[in-house]
Parts: C-alpha cells; structure tokens; sequence
C-alpha cells in the first residue's frame, strides 16, 4: 500500500465505490465515445483534484478558505495566457505552468500571513474579499485575460481533436488528440492526487491534525501555528494551480465565468462537505456525485418540474426548476454538515464497523 | 480585569484612540487635490456619505452578531436580498403611490416598505437562527459552513420564487432628481439615505449606550461568560440581535434596491464582500469601527471609481491590507479581540 501512503479508503463498500469511479474514469473514453460524457470525465478528474487540495485546507487543517478557486484560476489563466501569447508549443505551456506557480504561491503566502496572524476566521472573510477583487481585476484587464470574454487558446498539436496517435481504432475508439488529452489529464490528476495523499499522511499532515484539533495544545507541544497553516495554505493553492492549469488544458478556454467566479467556490466546498471533509477519497466521491448531478440531475428535475406544473402546482414546479439543482444540492449540504459531518465516506466507513 | 481591582474605585478611564477616526479626513484631503473640481469633490463626498451609511446599516448587524455570539454569519447577505425583494412586493401594488407627486405619499411607500422589510427579514432571521445557526453555536467551521448553505439556499429560493431576471425598482417621483448647490449635484435619495443611516446610527448608539439591554449587548461582548453568570439568558439577547441585525439587513436591502433602482437576488452574495471588508477595516463586533469602517470604504470607492474606475473594488482591498498592516485587528476592534 505504497502507493496510498499506508491510508487505504477502508470500508468495504467505500473501497468498491471508489474501485467503481476510478474505473469508470479510467476507462471513459472507451466506455463513452461520446463529447458530452467524456468531457464530464474530464470535469470530475480536475474537480477532484481541486477538491482534494481543497480538503487539505479545509479538512485536514480547518481553514476555510473562499479563494481556492482563485489559485485555479491562477493555473488556468497561465496556461491560457502562454499558449496564447506564445503559440501552441510545448515549451509555452510548461512556460505558463511554471509561471502561475509562484504567483499563487506568492499570494496564498501574502493573504495568510495577513490573515492568520489574528484569527483563523478573518481568513474565511479576506480570502473571500480578495478572491472577488482579483475575480474583477482579471475581468477589467482585457488586454491581458481577454476580460469578460476570456481566452480561447490552441493546445500543442498531438492534444488537438484532429491529431491521430495510430490510424485505425483501439477497441473502436479513435486515438485522436482529445483520448490523449484525456490521459494526460488522468494521469496527472492520479500522481498529484497521490502525493497530495502523501503530504496528509506524512508527519506534517500528522501537525495539521493536531492543530485542527486543539491549535493551543499543538502550539504547546512546540509547533508553530502560523507556520503549518502557512505552509498548508501554499501547498493546497499550489495543487490548486495546477488543476487550473490541466482544467484550462482540457477545455481549451478559460474565462472568469468557468474559472474564478464565486459560485465554482461554493460548488467547490458543497462538493468537499457531501464527499467527506477530512478525508481525501471524499473529494472523488463528492465531486463525481456533483459533476454527474449537475450535468443529469437537471434532467430529473425537468421532468419533475413538467410534472408538477402538469399538476397545477406553480410553486412546487418553481422548486423543482432545472436551474434550481443548486439548491437541492445546499439543502443537502447543510443537512451533510449537521448529520454527516464526515460526509459520504464517513458514513461508508461507518457501514462496514456496524455491520462487521 | 485583574482580581485585585477595587470595584468602589473608579476605574481608570480607558483611553480613546483618536488616530483611526481622523482617517477619512487624511483620504478625503489627499482625494481634493487629485479630483481637481470642488462641485465634484463635493457631489463625490456626498454619495460616499450616503454608500457608507447604507453599508453601515447593512454591516451592523452582522458586527453585533459577531461581536456578541462569536458567530460568523454568511448568510448575511441573504437577508438584504430579501429585503430588496420586499421593497419590490411593496411598490408594486402601491404604485400610485409611488408615481403620485406628492412627497408624502412617496415617503410613506419607503416607509411602508422598510417596516414589512424589516418585519420580514426579523422574522425569517429568528427562523435561520433557530434552524441553523443555534446547533452549531461554537464551532466556527461548521458555522461558516452551515451560513454558506443558507446563503446558496436563500438565493436560489429567491430565484424560485421571484424569477431569475432583474427586477427594476423606479424611485418614487419626489426623490428623483437632484438638489443643486452650486454646481454641486446632491441627489435627492441619497439624502434620504443619509438621514435614514443617521437615525438608525443614533438609534443603535443610544440603544446599546442608554438602555439596559443595550449594557447587557455590550457586556455579553466583552465577557459573555460573565453575563450568563449573572443570570442573563444569553441566547435569549442573541436571538433578539439576530432578529435585529437581519432586519436592519432587509432595511438597508431596501434602501439599496432604490439606490441602484434594480433587484436581482445575487445582490446580497456581491454585498457581503463590501460588508467583509467594511468590518475587517472597521474592526469586528464594535459599531463605531462599523460606521467607520463603512465611511471609509464608500470614500475609497468613490475617489477610485472617479479617479481610477477601473480599480475601485480593488482600491477597497488595497485599504483593507493598508488599515490591517497599520491595526492588525481593524480600527475599533471590540472587546480587546
């Protein structure tokens, strides 16, 4: 058990849910030739990924943070930038990537060391007031970002739709540039989601715990708060960077709307607390049910909705609107932070105790 | 604080920090210059006034309720939206009223749609505290967590029932317009704001200095512990600033929706950035940094929004990191947080 740091999800039927997803997502392109799905795939790679970094905050460290987006949106701006500016070559996106990195570093360092200084709670306030500033700055700065419009950008030529690795078909799938693009995605999210499992299973994430626990006692055994929170802070805005960046890789386009408005921070954080806080398999799990939810959760409501209108019921039909899926989603949010603090793998992991 | 301290002798007067207050002065004399013309300068201050007064109604509450319970209430923004959609309840139906020319009947519209705004949001605000917010007394995380739910839930609640397009909202005839001083354009509603936010400063001043629950607000600020120890029902006094400070949300919900003449429900999520930041700068639980704090921040918009449009928000966080390098706790922090 390498590979997971010596922390397997446990549970019976956790680790066949888990088994189930990566599968499936490992698979995609052969299980579902379709766009639609495999972009869904797609979605759910990257969303994990910002979820887990997102979990080591909020889960592993009891931060909350309202800018995690933002550090996205830093990786996905700098590779949308690169390519743009400097043509779709190799050297322009590794360019991008290694660009983005200090930035967000830079100002995930700066707003912590500014707001965890006095209380943990200005943090949660700060993050959210900066994270709408630079959601506006990157907005008005058209001719850097491309401003409300955002960027479309080209990728290198094997990641493009037309290229083909080998002429003909693998099990009846082309192997054309967005497979490969898909893979590289997978595989990326796979190794950092892997080492993001390292960091909390390491003797830092052992600190993290503890100061998420009880802050006076750990400073007490002589760990310094400011610094592990600090250092936690940098860490998950540069995971998150990174998954802005394979985001902006897979879509070809990065605007403020898709990556650094708001109300991707609230998915964000419904999708770590359904999933399971404190738990990096949550965030698989949460964003795999949100992802699928929002793409077909809308269809279901539909017919809902045309059913309750059929019924003469306005309101109820009002409710159960598609573009209402959100708030089905808080209801079941807060429902998770009040019952199920540990989310869907904490209740897993509790089926197998009680039945074992 | 300290046990020895003689409880017949009186105690030494704390000493009042002038330095933060004259803040809005040194920007507004660094602004003069720069702006160039005194009418504008003028018309700019006013409209400041007037945004900083709105701001403070709004972020009152949410300080008091921070101040008092330790609570962190994001779904405060939640109740302005209601409050701006009860302003369009009110002046739909009413809108004879609203268009008559006749300044009382105009006035007495607002009035009327403060009060049900205000009743409202009171009264969805003793629901929300009950319901969410009172299980999770303590626990910071969960609280922020659990207010940040009622937030999404409330917004999409709101686009449910009221539909999701902008919703506009015509001033009353009387107060549409401006008065001129020279060539100095005060606009008529933001008077009303301007009076409406002093009264309800004075009023809250007068409230938590002169009356008895008012010293039992102040003192649960400075030690709840101690409150509850001789015999006060904390929860009791919270619920009823809950109740308070969300109907002074749906209050200024109101005044807004006029001041920007629309409504739409995701005002109150794009509000609670500017409140963030009105209490961060203010300094958390105190009304005083709250009315500063506000001052400020309208100030600061304005000049940049004249000066510089492009950066106005970000001029806001540019004063927040400025005040916080200056007062790591904001200006008037209260009860020594």
């Amino acid at each position: 058990m390498m590979i997971l740091s010596g922390d397997p999800p446990r549970g019976r039927a956790l680790v066949a849910l888990l088994a189930v997803i990566v599968l499936i997502l490992a698979i995609a392109p052969f299980l579902f030739p379709g766009a639609k799905s495999l972009n869904v795939a797609a979605t759910i790679l990257v969303y994990a990924l910002l979820v887990a970094s997102y979990d080591l905050l909020l889960g592993y460290t009891g931060i909350v943070s309202f800018a995690h987006v933002m550090f996205y949106g830093v990786g996905a701006y700098g590779v949308a930038i690169a390519l743009y500016g400097l043509g779709p070559s190799w050297g322009a996106l590794i360019l991008g990537i290694v660009a983005a990195l200090p930035v967000s570093v830079a100002l995930a360092l700066a707003i912590a060391l500014f707001s965890l200084r006095v209380q943990t709670i200005f943090f949660a306030m700060v993050t959210l007031a900066v994270a709408s500033a630079f959601n506006v700055l990157a907005s008005q700065l058209d001719w850097l970002t491309g401003g409300e419009d955002g960027r479309s950008f080209q990728v290198p030529e094997i990641l493009r739709p037309g290229f083909r690795l080998i002429s003909g078909r693998a099990f009846g799938v082309e192997l054309n540039g967005r497979v490969l693009s898909y893979y590289l995605v997978f595989i990326a999210c796979a190794v950092l989601f892997l080492a993001l499992l390292r960091v909390v299973n390491s003797p830092f994430g052992r600190v993290l715990q503890a100061i998420r626990e009880n802050p006076f006692r750990a400073e007490a055994l002589g760990y310094r708060i400011v610094y592990h929170r600090a250092l936690a802070t940098c860490l998950s805005a540069a995971v998150a960077t990174l998954a802005g960046a394979l985001g902006a890789i897979w879509q070809h386009y990065v605007g403020p709307d898709t990556a650094l408005n708001l109300s991707i921070q609230l998915d964000v954080l419904v999708m770590v607390v359904i999933g399971g806080m404190g738990s990096l398999y949550g965030a698989i799990v949460g964003a795999a049910l949100f992802v699928v939810a929002r793409n077909y959760l809308q269809g279901l409501l539909g017919a809902l909705s045309a059913a309750a209108s059929g019924a003469g019921l306005t309101l109820a039909a009002g409710l159960l609107h598609p573009d209402r899926w959100l708030m089905w989603l808080g209801l079941m949010f807060i429902l998770a932070v009040y019952f199920a603090p540990t989310g869907i793998v904490g209740r897993l992991r509790g089926l197998d105790k009680g039945s074992g | 604080m300290s046990a020895t301290t003689d409880t017949g002798a009186a105690l030494p007067r704390p000493k009042i920090d002038f330095a933060p207050a004259l803040a809005p002065f040194l920007i507004a004399l660094i602004a003069a210059p720069l702006i160039g013309s005194t009418s504008t300068f003028i018309t700019l201050t006013f409209a400041s006034l007037a945004m900083g007064l709105m701001l403070f109604t709004m972020a009152s509450g949410f300080t008091l309720v921070f101040g008092l319970m330790d609570v962190l209430n994001f779904g405060h923004g939640a109740f302005i939206s209601i409050g701006a959609y009860m302003a369009t309840l009110v002046f739909a139906p009413l809108i004879l009223w609203s268009q008559a020319d006749s300044l009382a009947l105009n006035l007495g519209v607002i009035l009327l749609a403060i009060v049900v705004a205000a009743a409202v949001c009171g009264a969805l605000g003793l629901v929300f505290e009950k319901l969410l917010i009172q299980p999770v007394y303590g626990q910071h995380l969960k609280q922020i967590l659990v207010t940040t739910g009622g937030l999404i839930v409330v917004e999409q609640l709101l686009y449910a029932l009221f539909g999701p397009d902008t919703i506009p909202l015509g001033l009353p005839t009387s107060l549409r317009g401006a008065f001129h001083i020279g060539d100095a354009a005060i606009e008529k509603f933001r008077l009303l704001a301007v009076v409406v936010g002093l009264v309800i400063f004075v009023g809250l001043t007068l409230t938590l200095n002169y009356t008895k629950i008012g010293l039992l607000i102040r003192a649960g600020v400075e030690n709840r512990e101690m409150v509850e120890a001789l015999g006060y029902r904390i929860n009791r006094l919270f619920l009823a600033v809950f109740m308070a400070g969300s109907a002074l949300a749906g209050l200024g919900g109101v005044l807004w929706a006029l001041y920007r003449e629309q409504v739409h429900a995701s005002v109150g999520q794009s509000l609670t950035v500017l409140i963030f930041i009105v209490v961060i700068t203010g300094g958390l639980g105190s009304i005083g940094g709250c009315l500063l704090g506000a001052t400020l921040v309208a100030l600061v918009a304005n000049y940049a929004g004249f000066l510089a449009p492009k950066f106005a928000l970000v001029s806001n966080i540019a004063l927040m990191v400025a005040v916080l390098l200056w007062r790591p706790r904001g200006l008037y922090p209260a009860g020594g947080r």
